[in-house]
């Protein structure tokens, strides 16, 4: 028995509802009123050159950003990184929660032909297909799709992949089981379509910006890797009417400074905010400076494995070195960029996530220098059995910050010996996954608004699991979660887990600290992820 | 002549061989790999990932592979970072930039270090003189890190004349300032070169001989002192030429050109072993050729000089 559900956020929350709707797009909402300025190009700041521009192979956030105006999956995402429909226009789902039934809407890709349920089932096909090796093959087994990674592995062929075409307007998706995350996953370019008659014909070379051909509120006009990506508006997208936005111009600046410089001087509407600049900036131009949670962490991984100093495969001594961390400082006097302080692993923003109390946050820094002293000495560590491990970040500035002002607070207030070492990322990166370290910097962003792309990591089996963490406790709770209606009192039962195991010392939790043009409008400040579509912007006259 | 230029292409082509064995061998000893990144893949992606583009085969097949794919179809392979290109197409598509603001940086310093240098050395000790040693020997320690920001924040923030970034096709208006922030230094060194060794030439037999003869100073200074003088300018020049088209990193980082200079930094740092490679060997080829070039010009400026 299937049952209709709504493409609203509450039906997804809910569950089932037994209505057909109408849906209910996110777009550009201009006020009545609104006197829009002349010029409707949106000029957004990215760090380097634009890696890519296939949706199955795009991997870092600036490349994303511009596949997701060129392309379009089942579902995009609202200004609360909540889904809204994008080709989908409804769908049913089976009792118990392993078969999605899409309807799609008349959708053209930009050559004018139609949007089918064959060209998702063919982009689908094409993630996961080992001759493509796509970085992110492993997000389609992640969103729980049937086969995904035996397909990945060569066990399977893609073929085998649990997505159908029952005909040109309707898609058949069979799950390994419940994913209570599964529509989230559907914004991720990952599941976007593709248009197989002419990745076909160009192969490669299909995304050159004479070959390809997209589906999203946006056509490629330039690409000068390096340099800049322009895209104009697509005449023939679905919801073309209710775009206000021309044109985008992705500018590639490396220095930060270089790019507040620039936009300074007019010639970008959106940069970020070099390190340690926000409070005078945020002085300077209080309507411009703009600091928004971010899914992302930064902590110190500790190796609890067998080729860990001694010392720290003692839980005590762990959280002794997870107590003794003033995240105010950090925070307050060298970051300053209105992060916060994070006692526990997943950002308290992500979606439907109830972060436990950690004792330690309610505590003052005294109290818990106190506790972290008490923990040391329980755990033997005197002045003459003093405990001296290596820390291991990548180089820059900031890490290096940290990185020392952290020893100094382990060497006064515990007399414990950090020394620090600096290193590049692709050697930190091999390191901490080989295990030869004894505390490393690490730091996670979610793949998607949910609490398990934090907690995943912690499954004894992640290959993303630096500290060697293995809790078998965890392990359970994780599986539970996937078939859980609500896994969400599961995930926060995993942080107390790891409150009390501390394989991690969670530092602070992201932000994204940017200027931006005051005529710039309807960008989604709440969306943790921040993906935004220059379809829901507009500028307005100045 | 003709002997000798072809004695120095079949000396290149060695050369050349070990460049791409050593660069090879130097990236494949750098730990870590173009796939590691912030998340660590499955091992069953990275599997796929590797397969695909040959990593996973032995080394020396690896090179060997690289070689022959070169040689015999003249290409360098896909780019490991750059998913949807090859490193011939970055190439193409980052060199032309590089090469023309090079050229431009190349002419611009070369003429005024050469008329800055003559006219010091004319009226050494003058005002002329000591200005210009001041200001050269200053814009010498002045890194291009200074200057680039220094420019754009002038011109394009306080005057609003430039715009700060940006290549626009090679409209000239986004070729003026990394021209100006690259010749910065090599005006000066090009003009310290000139003065010393154009003061040297004015003080020797041939010219005291010219001036007793009542020729005109201009006259001497162009017909007889330029020609010797600019011998040593000429071996700065051919290192300067190769350093300018191969690209300026910090040019292209504030500049935001999209020239080759990035691209190859980038690509060390990313592990992007085809792109890397690739890069080197255009900048290796380059330096044959630019230091080929100055041989001939020693030859044609100096005709003590036979090749």
């Amino acid at each position: 028995m299937t049952m209709l559900k709504t493409l609203s956020r509450a039906a997804l929350v809910a569950g089932l509802l037994s209505t057909t709707m109408i849906t209910a797009s996110y777009a550009a909402t201009v006020p009545e009123g609104t006197k829009l300025a002349a010029e409707q190009t949106f000029r957004y700041r990215v760090l380097d050159a634009i890696n890519s521009l296939d949706p199955q192979v795009v991997e870092d956030v600036d490349s994303a950003n511009v596949v997701n105006n060129l392309f379009e999956g089942l579902f995009s995402e609202d200004a609360a990184g909540n889904p809204v429909p994008g080709v989908a226009e409804s769908f049913s789902v089976n009792a118990d929660n392993s078969v999605y039934t899409f309807k799609l809407r008349d959708a053209k890709w930009s050559n004018g032909e139609p949007v089918t349920a064959q060209d998702f089932v063919f982009g689908w096909r094409r993630a996961v297909d080992p001759a493509l090796a796509s970085p992110y093959a492993y997000f389609v087994g992640l969103a729980g799709i049937k086969n995904a990674d035996d397909i990945v592995a060569g066990k399977l062929k893609p073929e085998d992949l649990g997505v159908k075409a029952i005909d040109d307007k309707t898609l058949e998706v069979t799950l390994s089981g419940s994913v209570p995350y599964f529509v989230k996953t559907l914004a991720h370019a990952t599941l976007f379509p593709a248009p197989q008659k002419v990745v076909e014909q160009f192969g490669k070379d299909w995304t050159k910006v004479e070959n390809i051909v997209g589906n999203g509120a946006y056509k490629l006009t330039e690409n000068n890797p390096g340099e800049r990506v322009v895209i104009e508006r697509n005449p023939g997208y679905w919801d073309d009417a209710k775009t206000v936005i021309n044109r985008v111009e992705f500018l590639t600046i490396n220095d930060e400074n270089q790019g507040l410089t620039r936009y300074l001087a007019g010639e970008v509407d959106q940069t970020d905010v070099p390190a340690g600049q926000f409070p005078k900036l945020k002085g300077e131009y209080p309507e411009e400076a703009f600091s928004v949670p971010n899914l992302c962490t930064y902590y110190f991984s500790i190796n609890v494995t067998d080729s860990a100093p001694d010392a720290l495969k003692d839980a005590k001594v762990r959280e002794a070195l997870y107590l003794a961390v003033d995240r105010d400082v950090i925070v307050n006097n060298i970051l300053q960029g209105g992060q916060q302080p994070a006692y526990t692993f997943t950002p308290p923003a992500t979606a439907g996530f109830k972060a436990p109390d950690a004792p330690a946050a309610a505590m003052t820094q005294a109290e818990r220098d106190e506790k972290a002293k008490a923990l040391l000495a329980e755990a033997g560590i005197t002045a003459e059995n003093p405990l001296s491990f290596e820390y291991i970040y990548n180089t820059s500035d900031a890490h290096k910050k940290i990185a020392t002002v952290v020893a100094q607070m382990y060497k006064e207030k515990l007399g414990v010996e950090m020394t620090i070492r600096d290193m590049e990322f692709a050697t930190l990166l091999d390191t901490r996954h080989q295990k030869n370290y004894a505390v490393a910097r690490n730091a996670w962003c979610g793949d998607y608004n949910e609490a398990s792309t934090f907690l995943s990591l912690m499954d004894s089996k992640s290959s993303q699991n630096d500290s060697g963490y293995n809790n078998a406790d965890v392990d359970k709770l994780l599986a539970d979660s996937k078939v859980s209606t609500d896994p969400n009192p599961l995930y926060t039962q995993i942080e107390e887990k790891i409150l009390a195991d501390v394989p991690i010392v969670p530092i602070y939790f992201y932000t994204k600290v940017f200027m931006q043009k005051p005529a710039v409008k309807g960008w989604p400040y709440n969306n943790v992820e921040q993906i935004w579509y220059a379809k829901d912007f507009y500028k307005v006259a100045e | 002549m003709i002997r000798f230029i072809l004695r120095r292409l079949a000396i290149a082509i060695p050369t050349l061989l070990a460049l791409i064995v050593v660069s090879f061998i130097l990236m494949k000893v750098a730990p870590g790999n173009p796939f590691t990144g912030e998340k660590t893949l499955p091992k069953e992606v990275m599997a796929n990932i590797m397969a695909r583009y040959g990593l996973d085969k032995p080394e020396w097949q690896q090179l060997l592979d690289y070689i022959s794919n070169i040689v015999l179809h003249f290409d360098f392979g896909p780019s490991f970072k750059y998913k949807d290109r090859s490193v011939t197409e970055i190439i193409a598509q980052g060199f032309p930039v590089t090469f023309t603001y090079g050229m431009w940086t190349f002419v611009v310093s070369t003429v005024l270090g050469v008329f800055v240098g003559v006219l010091a050395a004319v009226r050494q000790n003058s005002w002329v003189d000591y200005l210009s040693l001041g200001i050269t020997i200053g814009a010498q320690v002045v890194p291009v890190y200074v200057v680039a920001p220094l420019l754009v924040l002038i011109f394009t923030l306080w005057l609003g004349w430039l715009p700060g970034g940006g290549w626009n096709g090679g409209h000239w208006s986004n070729v003026i300032l990394p021209v100006v922030a690259l010749s910065f230094s090599l005006v000066a060194s090009v003009a310290r070169i000139m003065r010393s060794s154009m003061l040297e030439v004015l003080g020797s037999n041939y010219i005291r001989t010219a001036r007793a003869k009542g020729i005109p100073g201009y006259k001497i200074i162009l017909r007889h002192a330029l020609r010797p003088a600019l011998l040593p300018v000429v071996t700065y020049l051919a290192p300067m030429l190769v350093y300018v088209i191969t690209g300026s990193v910090i040019i292209d980082m504030y500049f935001s050109t999209g020239g080759i200079g990035s691209a190859f930094v980038n690509s060390a740092l990313n592990r992007d072993y085809s792109t890397a490679m690739g890069i080197t060997i255009l900048y290796g080829t380059l330096t044959i050729a630019g230091n080929l070039l100055v041989d001939l010009i020693y030859a044609w400026i100096d005709p003590k000089i036979r090749l």
